[in-house]
């Protein structure tokens, strides 16, 4: 066992790498400055907002817990539509809705996630595939509940808080959305950084020797999956919210492919990956489809071609790599210091 | 019904030439392609321009469906894949997605997003009765074809010196090199004819299960379900995966049409929770 003055040590390192610095908090500033100094593409930034949490999601499971997903757009279209229904139907608060919506992903996941650990990479993949179909297939034929290929309509959210109605500029849109982005992304970092996330990330790295020190593995990807499933709901039910409506599409494979391509363009497995990536791709997707508004698909193909080639390793974490390089560069002894 | 069983053993015994190269990329040489699709796609759209636009007889396509998407196959292993054999499997993931987005916004560009539709010689149309069984002629055409393939690709991978040196490439490369085998020549051509199989399938079942520019994708779950639940040690995995999947999509639209896909995607699941590593797989097998 752990003597105490090695127990603290241990802390304080869990706690320093876990500490907000500064030039977080600038860029979480930028983001809700936005809002104020250039509210005219709000809709865009909600947009932006809601796949940024989706990618973070999705980090949860790629980046620490190493599981391959072709179906995550499962739980967003889920929690999408479970939000749209609700409000319909139920109670038309957004954020008793985003609960629900966020808890029914979470069951899925954790029903799926016995399937999922099942077996080796081409199993997952399948299965994960497979799971997110039938959902769209579900939706599909299940038209007197979910108006099938013409999607959910007539969904009037009520306003926020009781107070705050979603306008048509997407300004309360885009502050709710920034908000649930924000208290999501900084739960999940907590968690990344603490003990749990360091047994994460061991599992991803060696699983037999993680075994060894005693990790109940299953259960840890279980857990981790429930809750990029929950978190995925909720991206999912963001989206339903803001735009009022939910369709067939959300469940979509190409879904579960961009946010793929999202987290590879920002990096995985640090989670400021998912919110890079998501801008980056938001952006590259706007001006794409102004250029060709049909084939931009050809050239978010050539990217992900172009990313693999290149080096997953170098693109990823690019700014880690950066800094890296510039502390290797100028800082020279001191730079062993830094773990 | 026995006609619903034969046009079931018809489009399984299609998929499963579709499906086959890939269960030797994926199964064998252990790397996820999701584009394989692709290449079935390139053999359709090949057979519709040839024989629609430019009037050549069907049958003398086939050879055309098979080489060359093999040929952009061994074009596209020389300068991709064959990079990304030892990576990981979301780096081949992503490749091959990134791919499949080109083919299909790029056969978007050039034939647009409609169904093609292939005219087939007149006696290939025709239908007879056996005992009150109704066959039409092009699908018993498809059954024989994809049966001789079968055959052949059974007799290729178990009793020539191609298909022992192809299980020692995959068993161990490193082995196989030390031996004076070519690992990088077989993996090339494995990989090549695979794709020239999965071409001549496309244009074979373009009549069937129709060629619009999302073929890729509408059909790379069926190529995976093939490949999962068959197993990769042995060729009549697969093949009966594929007969399985065949017969229950067209016994499914033809007794329940409003579950739809429901029944294919519940069954890969059932079969995949059971027995995670494929109905078919050996015990023991690595």
């Amino acid at each position: 066992m752990l003597d105490t003055s090695s127990r603290i040590a241990a802390i304080q390192a869990f706690a320093r790498s876990s500490r907000v610095t500064a030039p977080e908090w600038i860029a979480w500033i930028a983001m809700a400055a936005l809002i104020v100094v250039l509210p005219k593409y709000s809709a865009l930034y909600a947009e932006i907002a809601s796949l940024a949490l989706f990618a973070v999601s999705l980090d949860l499971i790629l980046g620490y817990g190493g599981i391959v997903s072709l179906g995550h757009a499962a739980f967003f279209g889920l929690g999408a539509y479970t939000a749209a229904l609700f409000a319909k139907h139920f109670i038309n608060d957004p954020l008793i809705g985003l609960g629900v919506a966020g808890a029914v992903a979470a069951a899925l996941g954790l029903v799926t996630s016995l399937l999922v650990l099942r077996g080796a990479d081409l199993t997952r993949l399948m299965m994960t595939l497979g799971v997110s179909l039938m959902l769209g297939e579900l939706a599909n034929k299940l038209d007197w509940l979910t108006g099938g290929a013409d999607g959910l309509q007539g969904v009037a959210m009520g306003p926020l808080l009781g107070r705050f109605d979603f306008d048509l500029g997407g300004r309360v849109g885009y502050a709710y959305c920034l908000t649930v982005l924000a208290i999501v992304f900084f739960l999940s970092r907590r968690l990344v950084h603490a003990p749990f996330g360091y047994s994460l990330k061991a599992i991803r790295d060696n699983r037999l020797r993680a075994m060894g020190i005693g990790i109940d593995v299953n259960r840890r990807l279980a857990a981790t999956y429930t809750l990029s499933a929950a978190l995925a709901g909720v991206a999912g039910a963001l989206v339903a919210q803001t735009t009022g409506f939910a369709s067939l599409d959300l469940f979509d494979f190409h879904r579960s492919a961009d946010v793929l391509l999202v987290l590879v363009i920002g990096g995985t497995g640090y989670l400021y990956g998912g919110i890079i990536g998501a801008i980056v791709f938001k952006l590259m997707n706007d001006m794409l489809s102004a250029i060709t508004p049909q084939y931009w698909q050809f050239w978010m193909g050539l990217a992900l071609v172009v990313i693999v080639l290149i080096g997953h390793e170098r693109l990823a974490r690019p700014f880690a790599a950066l800094s890296a390089r510039l502390s290797r560069g100028g800082g020279g002894g001191n730079a062993r210091d830094v773990p | 019904m026995l006609t619903i069983l034969f046009d079931g053993i018809a489009y399984g015994m299609l998929l499963f030439v579709l499906a086959s190269g890939l269960a030797v990329t994926l199964g064998l040489m252990n790397f996820a392609n999701l584009a394989h699709g692709a290449f079935a796609m390139a053999g359709g759209y090949l057979t519709v321009v040839l024989s629609n636009r430019l009037g050549v007889p069907f049958l003398l396509c086939l050879p055309f469906a098979f080489i060359v998407p093999a040929l952009i196959g061994a074009a596209i292993e020389i300068s991709l894949f064959r990079r990304l054999y030892g990576r990981s499997h979301l780096e081949q993931v992503l490749l091959t997605i990134g791919l499949v987005f080109m083919a299909v916004a790029a056969i978007d560009y050039v034939f647009g997003a409609q169904q093609q539709f292939l005219t087939l010689p007149a006696f290939l149309k025709e239908r007879f009765e056996i005992g009150g069984v109704g066959i039409g002629v092009y699908r018993l055409f498809i059954i024989v074809i994809c049966g001789l393939l079968t055959l052949a690709l059974q007799w290729i991978l178990a009793r020539t010196r191609f298909g022992s040196r192809l299980r020692a490439a995959v068993d161990d490369p490193r082995v196989a090199s030390g031996l004076g085998i070519n690992v990088n020549r077989i993996f090339l051509t494995t990989f090549a004819f695979g794709c020239g199989l999965a071409g001549l399938a496309g244009a074979l079942g373009a009549d069937i299960i129709g060629l619009d520019p999302t073929f890729p994708l509408k059909f790379m779950i069926y190529f995976l379900i093939v490949v999962a639940v068959g197993g990769t040690t042995t060729v009549t995995g697969p093949l009966f995966a594929a007969l399985l999947l065949g017969i229950a999509d067209v016994a499914g639209k033809y007794y329940v049409p409003k579950m739809g896909a429901f029944i294919i995607y519940g069954v890969m699941i059932a079969v995949l929770a059971i027995r995670p590593q494929g109905l078919f797989a050996r015990s023991g097998a690595k």
